[in-house]
């Protein structure tokens, strides 16, 4: 069965013959479209390091059939860069040592910009750590994280009011 | 992960009569269906997905004041859904304390009612298991039991229901509407999964091809608004299923309860509603003896399946904790830990 299947990925939109309905948007993206940046961890949705945004939310893209996203704007940790400018998501991250070993660190990125869209965590440090909690990091740079994302957000915020502005 | 045909039906008509076929199973989300198809635990031979149907993540006014969940609703949208959380904080608090984020943004109502027990016997393909092989025995009854069931359970099968979602909504008395080939009926929550008995396989009362359309909440449940909480102890603070949980929801007049209600979570195959202590509190004043003598009541029937009877007390702390928590009053917003024995109460309370 040869099932074509339409995505924007990153802000192109591209169509793609599948040619076996098993397979999910993590496999797409990394083995059809090399666009490793997007991790297998577990492949079973307890991780995080798979994380992508559809259509505007963050969801474990090893737990979603590419099939059943026709039509689907997805954006990968390849995308949220401009050119050298990188996210403030990105430069957080940087700022604060939340990677050691940077296996889980696209899946917390995206799961960041996810959690800051979503805006149900204000500045309360407890908050984003509950709503970071799908994204495991083995090395425990946990600490960094929550920092930078707290810090990202605020960066985020300005930026915004800036363009009200 | 065996292959299938993939079907996406356009009406809920379609979905039935597609999804009526032998070996077809109904696609949502896929955030339980494709991790068990990954494991070889569940192999369909059809897919009929319907997460694109019309009409069906709606959350919905009733006339008579009650709520219609549509099926499709995703976890997320419902919790963080404000006049729906104000109006039944308890299942708001449940939603958010399963899962994670990304979870919650893809799951959905409909899938969450239907999902598969957690039980690791179930999961693993090489152990034997009556509910994914009937008749080939459980494993779990000599095996590594100690997050099995206390209610309800039988020689058969010991395993619990995972979700956090039904435990609120049996308390409430939710109602469940199915489409099916002989049309459309209403299932009333607490009848809607089943207990194992000599049929583990069997676990909801849904015919085949008969489909989750909505679930409804009734004007009634908007009156334990003020005392509703869910209450939830994991093995880590976040991310995991319930060791057991509560959901109790109150009506307080004065300095008594006038109505209760109150249901467990990770106890028994289904979301146990403990009506045997929902009298107790009806019209009493409450202390802590008073939630004592309703948590012996509604746990007077547990028994272990195996290395699990500190369950039992364990369900009887929490459901104190439960009473307490809800007597004190609803949080104005759900906790930054939703569900959690660590929270420090948080929030000022929404009204007394």
């Amino acid at each position: 069965m040869r099932i074509s299947t339409t995505l924007t990925i990153n802000g192109v939109k591209k169509t793609i013959e599948l040619d076996d309905p098993r397979t999910t948007l993590l496999d797409l993206l990394r083995e059809r479209l090399n666009l490793t940046g997007t991790k297998k961890g577990c492949d079973r949705g307890q991780c995080g390091a798979c994380t992508v945004i559809v259509d505007g939310r963050r969801i474990n893209a090893c737990l979603a059939l590419a099939i059943s996203h026709d039509g689907a704007d997805v954006l990968t940790i390849e995308g949220v860069a401009q050119g050298d400018r990188l996210h403030p998501v990105q430069e957080a991250f940087i700022a604060h040592d939340g990677l050691q070993c940077g296996f889980c660190t696209p899946g917390q990125i995206m799961s960041a910009i996810g959690l800051i869209r979503e805006g149900q965590a204000g500045d309360d440090p407890e908050r984003v750590r509950e709503g970071m909690s799908g994204n495991l990091c083995r090395c425990g740079a946990y600490q960094g994280i929550t920092e930078a994302v707290l810090e990202a957000q605020k960066a985020l915020g300005a930026a915004s009011r800036r363009e009200v502005a | 992960m065996n292959t299938f045909d993939y079907v996406r039906p356009a009406t809920v008509a379609e979905a039935v009569a597609a999804a009526s076929e032998p070996g077809a199973a109904y696609l949502a989300a896929g955030t339980n269906l494709l991790d068990l198809m990954k494991g070889g635990v569940t192999r369909p031979r059809r897919l009929v997905d319907i997460g694109r149907l019309p009409g069906l993540d709606r959350i919905e006014d009733l006339p008579d004041g009650g709520v219609r969940i549509g099926a499709l609703v995703r976890n997320a949208d419902l919790a963080h859904d404000r006049p729906f959380a104000r109006r039944f904080p308890a299942v708001a608090e449940a939603l958010l304390s399963g899962a994670s984020a990304q979870l919650r943004n893809a799951a959905t109502v409909g899938g969450n009612l239907l999902q598969r027990t957690r039980c690791a016997y179930f999961h693993d393909v090489a152990s034997a298991c009556n509910k994914r092989d009937p008749g080939a025995g459980c494993d779990a009854r000599g095996g590594d039991n100690r997050l099995h069931a206390v209610m309800g359970w039988s020689e058969r099968c010991i395993a619990t229901h995972p979700s956090d979602l039904c435990v609120p909504l049996v308390a409430l008395d939710a109602v469940v509407e199915v489409e099916g080939r002989a049309g459309r009926r209403d299932i009333p929550f607490e009848m809607f999964h089943r207990l194992p008995q000599d049929a583990p396989q069997r676990e909801s009362v849904l015919e085949p091809g008969e489909m989750i359309i909505a679930v409804r909440l009734p004007a009634e449940a908007v009156q334990f608004a003020a005392h509703a909480r869910y209450l939830k102890v994991r093995e880590r603070t976040s991310y995991a299923f319930a060791v057991v949980s509560a959901a109790a929801a109150l009506r307080v007049e004065g300095d008594r309860i006038t109505q209760a209600r109150l249901a467990l979570g990770g106890v028994a195959a289904k979301p146990w509603r403990a009506r045997e202590a929902e009298p107790i509190l009806s019209g009493a004043r409450p202390d802590d003896r008073l939630f004592r003598r309703a948590a012996e009541a509604a746990l007077a029937e547990a028994k272990p399946s195996g290395d699990n009877g500190f369950k039992i007390e364990l369900a009887r702390r929490i459901i104190v904790r439960a009473l307490t928590l809800a007597m004190a009053g609803t949080p104005a917003r759900t906790p930054a830990l939703p569900a959690s024995c660590f929270a420090a109460a948080s929030g000022d309370v929404i009204h007394a």
